[in-house]
């Protein structure tokens, strides 16, 4: 069974196209791709209408699953953290987590491996087992490694096996009891604060042990203009580094805590609205390489609580395209920029087959409304839970199809 | 151009009749911040009120009566419990107070299902400490009745504040054109910040001393003036309101130790030389001497305002508690 979507303007960063044109689908692999193909010997044809259509989203940082948000957001390929109930930290819960995946989710899921044991930051975990098992990536999810020869060795371990060591860029000290972004705003309210500086700190001692060790080091979720400049320094240098981060760092700055909305209690916090335009320069200069959604259901009873002992955390599947795409309105980022971010980058640094529309390839893709305005509605959100800062907030932007391994999983009515 | 009987000036900003004729258009006193001055100085003239009355043998007015108060104090305290214990027996309220240390209460699911059951008791006024910033407002959307901030983490606690206000403006005349000086540990202090809110609302100016780590990050941006130094802080100041070092801050990483503390930023009859004659000094209690005041500073009756500061806490929150409950006496009355 062949089916052409046509008329679609396809986005494919890894083959550098960008064109009108028509994509077809032979059973669960791509055929073709490109402007002049003709759809005759399909046995469907779909109109795209000129929407976008681009690789299914891979989201590098998920901690959870949330199969049918993630392809109501357009993502194909969940990363799954280390920090589920069961800690990531063994092949075989690796393994369990795959088989779920390839049996019964139609959405993709590999998990990062703990990239120490219990994530306790003192002894490396079984990287090469969980690695052959399924592991993309290693982390300790939201702990940053502290020890400096403990992270040493396992940039070097890890590097024996070209696996992905994923930093949390925060210092454990300096974030000692914190809850916000140390600024005025905490101040006012009389909120711990981590100063943006923990962020530089932990990322420059880090690219440092990449250079020595001459390994891979991947920075989780930066959050400040500070942290940005020091993954370009680094990257100026030739060090091997990389580093994501998630659109409500793009969208909000820490005046959203105001009245102590726990919604927008997210770790890193919220930092300053300077922090927020480097963010969005970062990711438009190449600096930040992937767009997470930091997708962290929580319920409202761990949520509705006095500020310093609210649960972090948003859901991010189903908001993140559109989120993403209000720098995009305003002319601040390349739409290819933003797609090479949430497809090619993150395939290329975890090793993935996906990300790409070229022929051979899984069909895995998404269709989506470049202009469609729509406000968000925490109700209406199909996620496990609705801890969303954005409510009501009048966005721009849609999934229409998402289409995995050649099905099309998601259709908006 | 309205002055109290206290007040020597009129502060023009405070003095708007506003449109709505409501002097104080709000359910609950959550704190300072985003009260306007003509509500600061609706409270400040109430409380000066019952000042005198509170001086007299007989203190009760029963104009609260068969109201109910509750006190929920999440965090241990002896002196603003009772404060508020008072004022509200004072205006003929039942009042009850439940108090439960730290230790016992930790996690916030209880705090919020006691909100529950207490809204169903159908207080009329609660009260409230909690540990946590933003507690009480939080608590405050799930209640149904008056809800006053009684402090809460490090961020507000609007009575001591008015308090302080309430004495300056009887011992000075006004609050605008003072050189206020506010020394200690700013950085964990609801004290510090509700009187920074309070002082900058009625046009005085504020100074903060204190050594660079009990000085939150951007403080700078609340309207003050930051000093490091004692005795350029206290140059030509007013009034000096002396903050407490909480026990837990004075080991460890933000200051050496005590007696250094002491040597630098403890005020002493010397540091106060530079300061105006009339200086006023003040504290919110408790007291450690030796530490951050001089015991001859702290007793100089002159001077010192810090038993007339306790006077005032009573008089300050019956004024809280007559005007929230205001309205809902007005209703029963029609």
């Amino acid at each position: 069974m062949k089916t052409a979507y046509t008329n679609a303007r396809i986005i494919d960063p890894a083959n550098g196209f960008d064109d009108v044109g028509t994509l077809i689908v032979d059973g669960n692999l791509i055929e073709a791709c490109g402007s002049s193909l003709s759809p005759d010997t399909a046995d469907e044809i779909i109109d795209c209408n000129g929407k976008v259509l681009c690789p299914g989203f891979i989201d590098m940082r998920a901690h959870a699953v949330d199969p049918d948000a993630a392809l109501a957001g357009g993502i194909t390929t969940i990363i799954l953290q280390p920090d589920q109930t069961t800690i990531i930290d063994t092949d075989a819960v690796v393994e369990r987590i795959r088989h779920r995946s390839v049996d019964s989710q139609i959405v993709s899921v590999y998990p990062m491996g703990a990239a120490t044991q219990g994530m306790r930051g003192e002894q490396i975990a079984e990287i090469g087992q969980m690695q052959e098992s399924g592991a993309v990536a290693f982390t300790d999810c939201t702990k940053a490694v502290d020890d400096a020869q403990v992270m040493r060795r396992l940039l070097e371990y890890a590097g024996h096996f070209d696996a992905l060591v994923v930093q949390f860029a925060e210092n454990p000290e300096l974030a000692a009891g914190a809850v916000a972004h140390e600024g005025e705003t905490a101040t006012r309210m009389g909120l711990a604060g981590v100063p943006a500086a923990a962020e530089a700190i932990q990322i420059e001692r880090d690219a440092r042990l990449a250079k020595l060790t001459n390994s891979r080091v991947h920075f989780a979720l930066v959050s400040s203009r500070e942290g940005v400049e020091a993954v370009r320094e680094a990257k100026s240098k030739g060090i091997k580094v990389s580093c994501s981060t998630a659109p409500h760092y793009l969208h909000l700055n820490d005046n959203a805590l105001e009245g102590y909305r726990t919604f927008a209690k997210v770790r890193p916090p919220l930092r300053g609205e300077d922090d927020r335009l480097a963010l969005i320069e970062g990711l438009a200069d190449g600096t930040i390489d992937t767009l997470v959604s930091d997708h962290c259901p929580k319920s409202a009873d761990v949520k509705r609580l006095p500020f310093a002992q609210a649960a972090y955390g948003v859901v991010g599947f189903e908001t993140m395209l559109a989120l993403a795409l209000a720098p995009v309105h305003t002319g601040k980022l390349e739409l290819s920029a933003l797609i090479k971010a949430l497809t090619v980058n993150p395939a290329k640094l975890l090793g993935l087959p996906t990300g790409n529309l070229s022929p051979g390839s899984f069909a895995d893709f998404v269709i989506f409304d470049l202009n469609k305005p729509w406000r968000i509605d925490a109700d209406k959100l199909i996620s496990s839970a609705k801890n969303t800062p954005f409510d009501t907030l009048p966005v721009q932007g849609q999934v229409l199809k998402t289409v995995a391994d050649g099905v099309r999983v998601f259709e908006r009515s | 151009m309205s002055t109290h009987s206290t007040e020597q000036s009129s502060y023009p900003r405070a003095d708007v009749d506003p449109p709505s004729g409501q002097l104080f258009p709000y359910k609950h006193l959550l704190g300072i911040w985003g009260l306007d001055p003509t509500a600061i100085k609706h409270l400040l003239d109430t409380a000066d009120g019952y000042v005198e009355q509170n001086r007299q043998a007989k203190k009760s007015t029963a104009i609260c009566n068969g109201l109910t108060q509750i006190n929920l104090f999440f965090e241990n305290s002896t002196r603003t419990l009772m404060s508020f214990e008072i004022a509200g027996k004072r205006l003929g309220l039942d009042t009850i107070s439940m108090s439960t240390g730290t230790s016992s209460i930790k996690k916030g699911e209880t705090m919020l299902d006691t909100a529950a059951t207490l809204n169903a008791m159908h207080p009329d006024v609660l009260v409230m400490r909690h540990g946590d910033s933003g507690a009480v407002k939080l608590l405050s959307e799930k209640m149904d009745c008056a809800v006053i901030n009684a402090g809460d983490g490090r961020s507000e606690h609007p009575t001591q504040a008015l308090l302080d206000a309430l004495t300056i403006r009887r011992r000075k005349g006004s609050i605008h054109g003072q050189t206020i000086v506010i020394s200690g540990d700013v950085a964990h202090s609801r004290v510090a910040r509700s009187n920074i809110y309070l002082l900058n609302a009625m046009g005085a100016r504020v100074r903060l001393v204190a050594p660079p780590t009990l000085l939150p990050c951007d403080v700078d941006r609340l309207g003050v003036e930051v000093f490091h130094r004692m005795e350029d802080g206290l140059e030509g100041a007013d009034v000096v309101m002396m903050l407490r070092l909480q026990n837990e801050r004075m080991q460890g990483a933000f200051l050496p130790s005590l007696r250094e503390y002491y040597r630098f930023w403890g005020l002493t009859r010397e540091k106060l030389t530079v300061a105006k004659d009339d200086v006023l000094v003040m504290h919110p209690g408790p007291m450690n001497r030796g530490v951050e005041i001089a015991s001859d500073v702290a007793d100089d009756l002159d001077r010192s305002a810090i038993e007339e500061q306790v006077e005032m806490g009573v008089a300050v929150r019956m004024a809280c508690i007559d005007v929230l409950t205001k309205d809902l006496r007005s209703g029963d009355a029609s």
